[in-house]
């Protein structure tokens, strides 16, 4: 199986702060990677590194097998092929849904309106979302509206989708409309990679799950081996006060 | 969502005594204004009724029936601020929207035009109106340059627009700022350039939070327009001195002023729900 996205030695830094330090991974088609750590543990900035956001002060990043980490690429283009989705959802307060969500369709890949909403009204019924298309998104529930962000981000058909603790902001009785979705999109065979607390959630998707400590991956294998049965001490820590939390 | 029905409600009667309680004391609120208003506007009026000029304001400011005479020549003139008004108005939000955009702009390519808008607005924010005005006003025609026009009325404009761009652009850029940069990162990663992301994300954001701001700029200008009056533009406050200096009368000016106050405050007092309205928006939603 082919990788979709492999990071090299990554490095990133906020100033004196080491955020991600000579960081490895790959992301091999149609496999979700859970990224699991502390608050601050660098999960937000690697997902921001790979869409881009952020730049990386040393190693690679390709995608496809190209190198995204390039000056000369164009970002715009890369970007098209991935999907982001935000803990804070990051909706367009003044555009409805359906226009969210054809936005980029139509002034990044150039389809025609008619297209862009036949296939955002396609995405909104599959997701139960089809009488929500003409509300602004603060008429909708937190629930609602990361679904409508999912949604946002499949509509340029990305490569590969980065889901920062997309259900951290929401209410836990949101929390599971938000999760099926991602859950289908797993079925579909979409390439993920996602940081997340919730753990039985991360054992339900998971193919790969990384516990990030201090900007480095301690440890990685199946959500059994990593979340089940750890072999580090800080990810048996890490997973102690999960579990005292209540979210195992 | 379903709507809750109040149909089959009817008030118990703990509720309906709360009301009739609630109904006295707003009564009792209502007469202690009313006494206050006429004693507080009764002794003003008082004051300046009984002083010593009185009687000599009266007939040098407050003549009606020559107010009468000049309100025809001071509505001309009123005429001539409503147009530079909104002339004026429609280049000074082309003129600060470009300028908002190159202070804002971090393309390499368009660096000098940064620097150039950012001193622009230095200056024009920083100097007088009046001096702007006299500047432009005595100073181009003396360039006598071909193809400018040397009308009062045209320079004044110009000064005007020069002064009120720079005051204007930088409240559009304090809205553009005011954009949360997740704003940004979600339209970037969607794969919009800048560019894009400036048209289609921040900036329509930006004005709907800066059109309150923007409606009190536009009643100064109403009001700023008067100050081409010193380059000898027949508009209200000219008109009223004209007036004024042939008689010795200065009624001129108070129908002048009245006129202005009957434009701006409707202006003012619908400036005032509008910022009202953002911020109970802004306060129920959190988002916009």
């Amino acid at each position: 199986m082919a990788n979709v996205l492999e990071l090299v030695e990554i490095r990133k830094s906020f100033g004196k702060d080491l955020v991600l330090n000579q960081l490895s991974l790959s992301v091999p088609e149609h496999t979700a990677t859970v990224l699991i750590g502390a608050s601050g543990s660098g999960k937000s900035t690697l997902l921001r590194c790979i869409n881009l956001l952020e730049s990386i002060d040393d190693g690679q990043i390709f995608l496809d097998g190209e190198e995204i980490s390039d000056p000369l690429i164009n970002v715009d283009e890369i970007r098209r092929k991935l999907g982001m989705v935000f803990q804070s959802f990051n909706l367009f307060p003044h555009k409805t849904v359906i226009e969210n969500i054809t936005l980029a369709p139509i002034k990044v890949q150039g389809k025609s309106k008619e297209e862009a909403i036949a296939a955002a009204q396609k995405l909104l019924r599959r997701f139960d979302l089809g009488d929500k298309a003409d509300q602004y998104p603060d008429r909708l529930s937190g629930g609602q509206q990361q679904r409508v962000a999912i949604i946002r981000s499949l509509a340029i058909n990305p490569r590969l989708l980065l889901l920062d603790e997309i259900t951290s902001a929401l209410d836990p009785v949101l929390v599971n409309e938000v999760l099926s979705i991602v859950r289908d999109l797993k079925s579909d065979g979409m390439t993920m990679v996602l940081a997340t607390h919730e753990m039985g959630f991360a054992t339900q998707v998971a193919d790969e799950v990384c516990f990030l400590e201090s900007g480095n991956i301690l440890e990685r294998g199946s959500a059994q081996e990593v979340l089940h049965n750890p072999q580090n001490l800080k990810t048996q820590e890490f997973l102690k006060r999960v579990h005292q939390a209540g979210r195992l | 969502m379903t709507e809750r029905t109040n149909s089959a409600w009817s008030p118990s009667s703990r509720e309906i005594e709360r009301g009739i309680a609630r109904r006295r004391i707003s009564r009792k609120q209502g007469s202690i204004a009313a006494i206050s208003s006429i004693l507080v506007i009764g002794t003003l009026i008082a004051i300046v009724v009984s002083s010593p000029g009185w009687e000599i304001v009266k007939k040098t400011f407050f003549d009606i029936n020559y107010g009468r005479e000049v309100f025809p020549t001071v509505i001309a003139g009123l005429w001539i601020n409503l147009q530079l008004t909104f002339i004026g108005g429609a280049c000074i939000a082309i003129i600060a929207l470009g300028l908002a955009l190159m202070r804002t702009t971090k393309s390499p390519a368009l660096t000098p035009f940064r620097f150039l808008a950012t001193a622009y607005v230095d200056i024009f924010r920083g100097a007088p109106l009046i001096l702007i005005i006299l500047l432009v006003g005595f100073g181009v025609p003396a360039l006598r340059l071909t193809g400018i026009s040397s009308n009062v009325i045209f320079l004044g404009t110009v000064a005007v627009v020069l002064t009120y761009s720079a005051y204007v652009a930088e409240v559009i850029r304090s809205g553009i700022l005011s954009i949360h940069p997740s704003q940004r990162a979600a339209a970037r990663s969607l794969g919009l350039t800048s560019g894009q992301t400036m048209r289609y994300v921040v900036l329509p954001q930006a004005i709907r939070r800066v059109v309150p701001p923007l409606l009190n700029d536009f009643v100064s200008l109403l009001k700023d327009t008067g100050l081409v009056s010193i380059l000898g533009v027949t508009d209200a406050v000219r008109a009223a001195q004209i007036n004024a200096s042939r008689t010795f009368n200065y009624t001129p000016y108070v129908v002048a002023a009245i006129l202005f106050l009957l434009i701006t405050i409707p202006m003012t007092r619908y400036t005032d729900r509008a910022i009202r309205q953002r911020t109970s928006a802004q306060n129920s939603e959190g988002a916009i």
